[in-house]
């Protein structure tokens, strides 16, 4: 492996704003933003579908304090999607602020602002709304060709050709394919063939969504919200408002997670509107039952898998068939499929001759889905991996032998992965690491403890992209500053990742100093540089590209004016921490020097921006191994170990790249085994607090081990890759296979809860 | 009504709602710490003390701490740096949303337990979610203060 | 939210009871379930002021004030002592340390909820309630009494010569019992309560005499199928009535084998 040195990339530099969040000061919106303004809450659809035959306000508006309430019949009819995406937007224009039709249980009825709490809490209970009951499309299964349409409109409009149709409830539909599917099948020793389901899990950041707005100085809308994507923010609530983009800008403070979540725009289009037509300041916090019952959680999907391998364990044809529920509205609905495919089938790319990739998005009655952490990606290597150890299972094979035969490589071209060729992939080394680590091959399959408890292990591969290549634009503006400290403006967000901290230490890097002698400021519409945003992750790779590109430049115009004040060439002048000198020493401008000249008569700009975007996505790649046990009298499941070797590229911060890691695990963990997301005969979410919807607590996680094998991604910064999404990959199919070698049963459906374990067991007893 | 009672050591007169909340009535004082993330007693992030002992302050009507000493992380900023930055070296703070309801509950648990174990870490904080870190980067920074202080205490 | 127009601080259980007729108004116990209610209270009346907060010990038993926290259950060592440890175990899974600062005895019992650890463990203990009007009843008779506007004052535990063991199954540790299961052997009497059904803890007992020559492996088993066939369950998100049914019969049996245990150890 290549050994690079570095003085401050890949090492554990604390986060910037560490203490602060860990003292408790007041950096997110509800501390910042001033009180004194009018509080907006939505009235939400009881009614899975439903159309609005009358609505009154006339007696809410009479409560005093309230300042206006708004319907359908105040909003422009002009739809818009709320996902954060590069214009034009793969997800359908499929919204309204507030439409006529309700398609969801939790969807926007009303908007209230008043100015408390108590106030617009009991206008909401006011508002006379007569709803003409429709019957809803529940069963995704049912969904496409029904003859209930969830969007019936004439203006819904698809802007890219993702084979939508409204008049089917397609949001999307299309297939990939290479090779000879059926030839190749055909001449397989087994083809195997399973169906898996997960469901439209939560991502439960702390700090729920929540926005403020204003009008500022210059008459325009000032929106600070917790957002990942200031830029799409502005786009959306100008398309939604039917205002210019130039009347408004977007800017946010700390956030209290995102993990995707806040990739769409959930609670801005209402404060802004009422801000608009007030010209009042005005906020909406959701609450916690608003984020789960009107949020945008992770698309349920359905997979079909068909497998073809020999009896040697070559695996030489996958066929894979998404269904993916987007629910009422089509946010992220056309994108998120993909992965599904696109990131699970390259991970057999070793021998594989034929694929197809085939799927359909479809609109039902309940909330819409949206971006969540692994994007698809985590859905579809749930199938695919499953798959793989039931064909290891079938073929008495080893799980770890059957994708060391098969995994992809370093060098290979993936025909599923767009043709991209594996420029760094250590998945290989990910693999050898984590069997080493957790002892595979001394572990059995399955042991019996002799106290009603068996313990198995279980494994699973994964990757992702590092942003969408071709498409995400990362920039970066550096700029020296007196004494010669740097301002590094950013329109990424970080929202914990800890991005304001790894990107110092890409510039502290380049720019030889410390990342003390960063400062960061970010993201804010009307001064940072356009950045796609923070989602897919993209924002190492492609920000930190485009930071490592402005930082060059800046350091040859600061060798312009330091050759200018030495008076010499500035070819050959070396470039220090704190200095510029020249190649034999004997002259030498201290950074402090520089800056202060650069304010002084000088034309010589210190300030440069960069734009970057990559014509690639480099897959980081990871390999997961988990030892649990379970109670075969109750069902019970206690993990005892688990293992995951991430290879992102270069770790940026070492720290932060680990605890990213970690948390993705506890968050596959809670998916596998206890959040659940289900609903009423009526199409209502019953998991709609943290009372019903169970995260793991610290009692539910066991102990996590993660290691790092790093290739080098040559078009990343310092050969980095991305980490945010995969980690979230490994536990549902890990852990599956572990009870299933516990137990003998196969679960192809999330979570797998202790009851479900239990019924498996009993029912493969009879 | 009238209450009056300490918040970080201060006495305050305050007129409230017989139902205000203490996370409500906190932040309109200016505490900010205190975090709301969910409306069913569950997440923990919004742990104060009431007379020393760690509560959810979105379940006590501001009413009943009349008279009772109220403390919050704005009133432990020292033992919260020196904590904190066990924390920090390890990158487990993370969003930090839910950090000051962890930070109170964990300074809970050292007063009362000044040498927990693993198991009795994971006990007394699992009223405390967090949905960035997973949890094992904050026993990590535990841990490691918790040897820190060992070792202080035995060079004492 | 619940809304509340006005909030007294009680001098006295006859105020407490007066107050407490009135149909709008609500006593407060750690207002953990309360303030979930979407209801409007008149006059919130809290017991704090009242010396309920505190677990006094007699040479017959343990006087657990309403207003006593089920951490301070968890802690206390006397009960614990008693109980072999089972009144924390029936506790300590209850959400987290700060809100087991909140919840009280007296609120826990007396709203008499299915999913109730408190009620389980209780039960089981032989323990009573003392109601400022009707007196003192059994917890096995209060949980059926019909719901009335009587003020729970205090929970006595007799300092019976028992052996008890808790356990409960949940879906993830800190989440509500998908059942609950706790056992006491006295002398006289072998008490199986199963709680969480997800209806209202009942109290089972030895009546086909399963147990009457000891608890021996085959013993525990054939009462663990005793009280699978015998229990009533229903369904919730949380589990279906055919898994609790199982459930009741695994932790009943696994129950008496610790009771077994215990026994050996003396």
């Amino acid at each position: 492996m290549e050994e690079k040195k570095f003085s401050v990339v890949n090492k554990p530099i604390r986060k910037k704003d560490a203490m602060a969040l860990l003292c408790g000061k007041p950096v997110y919106l509800d501390d910042i933003v001033p009180s004194d303004c009018l509080i907006v809450k939505v009235l939400h659809s009881p009614h899975a579908h439903a159309l609005i035959e009358s609505i009154n306000t006339d007696i809410a508006m009479k409560v005093p304090g309230i300042e206006a309430i708004y319907t359908y019949k105040d909003v422009p009819n002009k739809r818009f999607t709320m996902a954060g995406q590069t214009y034009p937007e793969a997800s359908p224009y499929d919204r309204l602020i507030l439409d006529q039709r309700v398609r969801f249980v939790g969807d926007a009825v009303a908007i209230v602002a008043g100015q408390d709490e108590k106030a617009v809490d009991k206008a909401l209970k006011l508002i006379k709304v007569k709803y003409q009951v429709l019957e809803p499309v529940l069963d995704f299964h049912k969904a496409k060709d029904s003859e209930i349409l969830v969007h019936p409109e004439e203006n819904w409009q698809a802007l890219c050709n993702v084979g939508a149709d409204n008049k089917r409830n397609l949001c999307a539909s299309g297939t990939d394919a290479d090779g000879d599917l059926e030839g190749v099948m055909e001449d397989c020793d087994v083809v195997l063939e399973h169906t898996y389901h997960t469901k439209a899990n939560q991502q439960a950041m702390m700090e729920t969504f929540r926005t403020y707005t204003c009008i500022d100085t210059y008459g325009r809308l000032h929106v600070i919200s917790s957002t990942q994507i200031v830029f799409h923010v502005r786009r959306i609530l100008a398309n939604a408002l039917d205002i210019p983009k130039s009347k408004i800008r977007v800017s946010k403070p700390r956030i209290g997670g995102g993990f995707g979540a806040k990739q769409t725009c959930v609670t801005e289009v209402f404060p802004a509107f009422v801000t608009w037509k007030t010209k009042k300041p005005a906020k909406l916090i959701f609450t916690r039952q608003e984020c789960q019952t009107a949020g945008t959680p992770r698309h349920e999907m359905e997979m079909q898998v068909r497998i073809g391998a020999m009896n040697d364990g070559t695996i030489r044809a996958i066929d894979l068939y998404t269904l993916s529920n987007t629910g009422a509205y089509g946010e992220h609905g056309p994108t998120t499929v993909g992965l599904s495919g696109h990131k699970s089938i390259p991970l057999y790319n070793g021998n594989l001759e034929a694929f197809r990739f085939r799927y359909d998005v479809v609109y039902t009655n309940v909330q819409a889905a949206g971006a969540y952490r692994g994007y698809g990606a985590t859905q579809g290597i749930f199938a695919l991996e499953s798959i793989v150890n039931e064909l290891a299972d079938k073929l008495k094979i080893d799980p770890v032998a059957i994708r060391e035969k098969n995994m992809v490589r370093e060098g290979q071209v993936a025909a599923s992965y767009y043709n991209e060729r594996m420029n760094a992939c250590a998945l290989d080394r990910c693999v050898a690491r984590a069997k080493e680590m957790f002892r595979w091959d001394e572990k059995p399959l399955r042991q019996d403890m002799g106290n009603g408890k068996i313990r198995a292990k279980g494994i699973a591969m994964a990757m992702q992209g590092s942003g969408i290549s071709g498409m995400d634009v990362g920039s970066a503006t550096i700029k020296l500053n007196d004494d010669g400290f740097y301002a590094l403006s950013i329109g990424a967000a970080d929202m914990g990742t800890g991005c304001d901290t790894s990107l110092a230490q890409i510039a502290a890097e380049c720019l030889e100093c410390s990342v003390d002698n960063i400062v960061v400021y970010g993201a804010d519409s009307d001064s940072s540089p356009y950045d796609s945003g923070s989602y897919a992750s993209s924002t190492t790779y492609v920000t930190g590209k485009a930071v490592e590109k402005a930082c060059a430049e800046l350091r040859e115009h600061m060798a312009s004016i330091a050759a200018q004040m030495m008076e010499c060439d500035k070819e050959n002048l070396i470039f220090t921490s704190d200095s510029v000198c020249t190649a034999d020493g004997s002259k030498k401008v201290s950074l402090g020097e520089i800056a202060a000249r650069s304010m002084n008569g000088n034309t010589e700009t210190v300030q440069v921006t960069v734009t970057h975007s990559s014509p690639l996505s480099p897959p980081p790649f990871m390999a997961g191994m988990v030892e649990l046990e379970v109670d075969t009298e109750t069902g019970n499941v206690e993990l005892l170990d688990y293992v995951a070797v991430v290879d992102c590229g270069t770790p940026i911060n070492s720290n932060l790249v680990k605890v990213q890691t970690e948390g993705g695990l506890a968050q596959g963990i809670g998916m596998a085994l206890s959040e659940d997301v289900t609903y009423t005969q009526k199409g209502k979410i019953r998991e709609n607090s943290f009372m019903q919807y169970k995260l793991p607590t610290r009692q539910d996680v066991c102990k996590l081990r993660v290691d790092f094998e790093s290739s080098y991604e040559e078009t990343g910064p310092f050969g980095a890759k991305s980490v945010g999404e995969i980690v979230i990959n490994t536990p549902s199919p890990a852990i599956a296979h572990a009870i299933y070698n516990a137990t003998g049963v196969w679960h192809r459906e999330l979570p797998i809860t202790p009851e479900k374990v239990l019924m498996g067991i009993l029912s493969n007893e009879n | 009504m009238l209450i009056e009672l300490w918040i970080n050591g201060k006495k305050v007169n305050a007129e409230i709602e017989p139902d205000m909340l203490l996370i409500d009535f906190l932040r309109k004082q200016g505490c900010f710490s205190v975090k709301r993330g969910c409306e069913t007693s569950n997440c923990g992030l919004c742990t104060v003390f009431v007379d020393d002992k760690p509560v959810l302050s979105c379940s006590v009507l501001t009413a009943r701490a009349a008279g009772h000493h109220v403390v919050t992380l704005e009133g432990l900023q020292e033992e919260a740096e020196a904590f904190g930055a066990y924390i920090a070296d390890q990158g487990a703070e993370q969003c930090g949303f839910c950090n000051p309801g962890f930070m109170m509950n964990a300074v809970a648990m050292f007063r009362e337990n000044p040498d927990p174990t693993e198991e009795e870490i994971r006990e007394y904080l699992a009223g405390n979610l967090c949905r960035c870190s997973g949890y094992e980067g904050q026993m990590r920074g535990i841990q490691t203060y918790l040897a820190f202080k060992r070792e202080k205490g035995a060079s004492e | 939210m619940i809304k509340i127009a006005k909030y007294v601080k009680v001098k006295s259980l006859d105020e407490a009871y007066e107050l407490n007729q009135k149909k709008s108004n609500a006593v407060i116990g750690g207002m953990l379930w309360l303030k979930m209610q979407k209801k409007r209270v008149a006059t919130a009346i809290d017991l704090s002021d009242l010396g309920l907060d505190v677990i006094e010990e007699t040479p017959e038993e343990y006087r657990i004030g309403a207003m006593v926290t089920l951490r301070q259950i968890e802690q206390h060592a006397g009960l614990n002592e008693l109980t072999g440890g089972a009144a924390k175990e029936s506790v300590r899974h209850i959400v987290g340390v700060q809100f087991r600062n909140l919840a009280t005895v007296g609120g826990s019992l007396f709203g008499r909820y299915g999913f109730s650890d408190v009620l389980t463990f209780f039960m089981a203990a032989g323990a009573k309630v003392e109601l400022h009007h009707k007196g003192v009843v059994t917890v096995e008779e209060f949980a059926k009494m019909p719901r009335d506007r009587d003020i729970l004052v205090r929970v006595i535990v007799p300092k019976t010569d028992q052996k008890i063991v808790y356990l409960s199954q949940r879906n993830t540790q800190t989440d509500f019992p998908v059942l609950t299961c706790c056992i006491s052997k006295t002398e006289e009497e072998m008490r199986c309560v199963i709680g969480a059904r997800p209806g209202l803890a009942v109290c089972l007992r030895d009546e086909k005499g399963i147990l009457k020559s000891g608890i021996t492996q085959e013993s525990a088993a054939a009462f663990g199928a005793y009280i699978r066939g015998t229990v009533t369950t229903g369904s919730n998100m949380r589990g279906t009535k055919e898994y609790r049914c199982i459930l009741a019969g695994v932790l009943a049996k696994r129950a008496l084998l610790k009771i077994c245990e215990m026994e050996c150890e003396g």
